[in-house]
């Protein structure tokens, strides 16, 4: 499975991942506090620099922020009609600097980065059994196995269709059953290599 | 854990993701988030229980929020989580971890009324719980209009209610892996 990761060679991607969440967490919280839509503006402008910094194409970041598009359109519409046009810009464009510095952190941070910083936030748990170098390698059995699962709910279907199946629903249950069937297996597998302990 | 608890949090994660790709429920206009992927929230903790279902449902977040498109659309990443619809994501594990301790407790006489209450409680209401005032806040809307806004979901989300309550009672008969748990 491809990442969102965007590859460049910048001074945004060379930046720790901790520090780009850190960046972004402070943000996001100093975000809510703004009340001045020329401030947010200057905002926006700075998260506009950090893709030319990062080498982001507008392209790239633009088709990002495609998808929170109708969500938006709906929440502008709602704050025109129930306050003013002055509060319906200040929510439209909190909202999306908020997302386009967050989608700036995912296209320029590396997935292997970003699950060793989930490693490092959890290791802090450790005493109440969380086990933080699981992570990667749960992380990874799920990407491995999402086109495996695929597969199989495409072959279910197409099984179904043969036979006249016509409801959509109705192949969760065979799916569902051959996923824990494959669990029994993977279980063992990884039983075998040591992987599951207390 | 035991290596089969592994094998099975990481493969619902993964069929998660995989229900993601199936509109089995499509709405005009509706945003993505409210797909099928609730359907997966739902039948993780009607089939695995609590902690189990909890945790394949957090991993299903953690694939988002490292910039992994897993969710429907192939959209992903931290700007989806910190978006105005991001509550929903974040209650998605406490819904599945909700819907599992509800399944737990009525385990012994598990059928599918039963599966309807847990799936409604863990699947939809501990949802909407997080996500409308996540979406107030973020919107800046009074919790009473963002309350009347998300009633739009409402029959997308019976008829996966519906959906996962019975197949949960389906696989139960020949997979049943949850443990009961008395109600305290």
């Amino acid at each position: 499975m491809l990442s969102l990761y965007h590859e460049a060679r910048s001074p945004v991607h060379a930046m720790p991942a901790g520090a780009k969440l850190l960046v972004l967490l402070g943000t996001g919280t100093g975000l809510f506090f703004v009340r001045s839509i020329g401030a947010l503006g200057v905002a926006m402008g700075v998260v506009v620099l950090g893709y030319a910094l990062a080498r982001v194409p507008a392209r790239v970041g633009l088709r990002h922020l495609l998808p929170i598009l109708p969500v938006l359109a709906v929440i502008v519409v709602a704050q025109v009609l129930l306050t003013d046009w002055v509060t319906a810009a200040l929510v439209g464009q909190r909202i999306v600097v908020l997302v386009a510095l967050a989608n700036l952190v995912t296209l320029t941070t590396r997935t292997s980065a970003m699950v060793a910083t989930v490693e490092a936030v959890l290791r802090p748990l450790r005493p109440l059994g969380v086990r933080p170098e699981r992570v990667g390698l749960v992380v990874a059995m799920t990407v491995r196995f999402i086109p495996v699962l695929k597969e199989q709910a495409d072959q279910v279907r197409a099984a179904q269709r043969a036979r006249g199946v016509r409801r959509s629903t109705r192949f969760l249950t065979p799916l569902l059953i051959k996923t824990l069937r494959l669990a029994d297996g993977l279980g063992d597998a990884l039983e075998a290599r040591g992987a599951g302990s207390d | 854990m035991r290596s089969k608890d592994i094998a099975l949090v990481a493969l619902f994660a993964a069929i998660t993701v995989v229900l993601g790709l199936f509109p089995l429920i499509e709405l005009p206009l509706v945003p993505a988030p409210f797909t099928a992927q609730t359907l997966g929230v739902m039948l993780a903790g009607s089939i695995l229980g609590a902690r189990r279902g909890g945790l394949a449902i957090l991993l299903f977040v953690v694939l988002v929020a490292i910039g992994l498109p897993v969710l429907p659309g192939g959209r992903g990443g931290i700007g989806v989580i910190l978006g105005p619809t991001g509550g929903f994501i974040l209650a998605y594990p406490v819904g599945a971890f909700v819907t599992g301790l509800i399944t737990e407790w009525l385990w012994r006489r598990y059928n599918v009324a039963y599966a309807l209450l847990a799936n409604a409680i863990g699947g939809a209401l501990v949802l909407y719980v997080i996500g409308i005032p996540w979406m107030a806040m973020s919107a800046n809307l009074p919790l009473g209009k963002a309350i009347t806004g998300s009633v739009v979901f409402l029959p997308g989300d019976l008829a996966k209610i519906i959906v996962a309550s019975l197949t949960a009672v389906t696989v139960r008969r020949a997979y049943p892996l949850v443990q009961p748990r008395q109600a305290a």
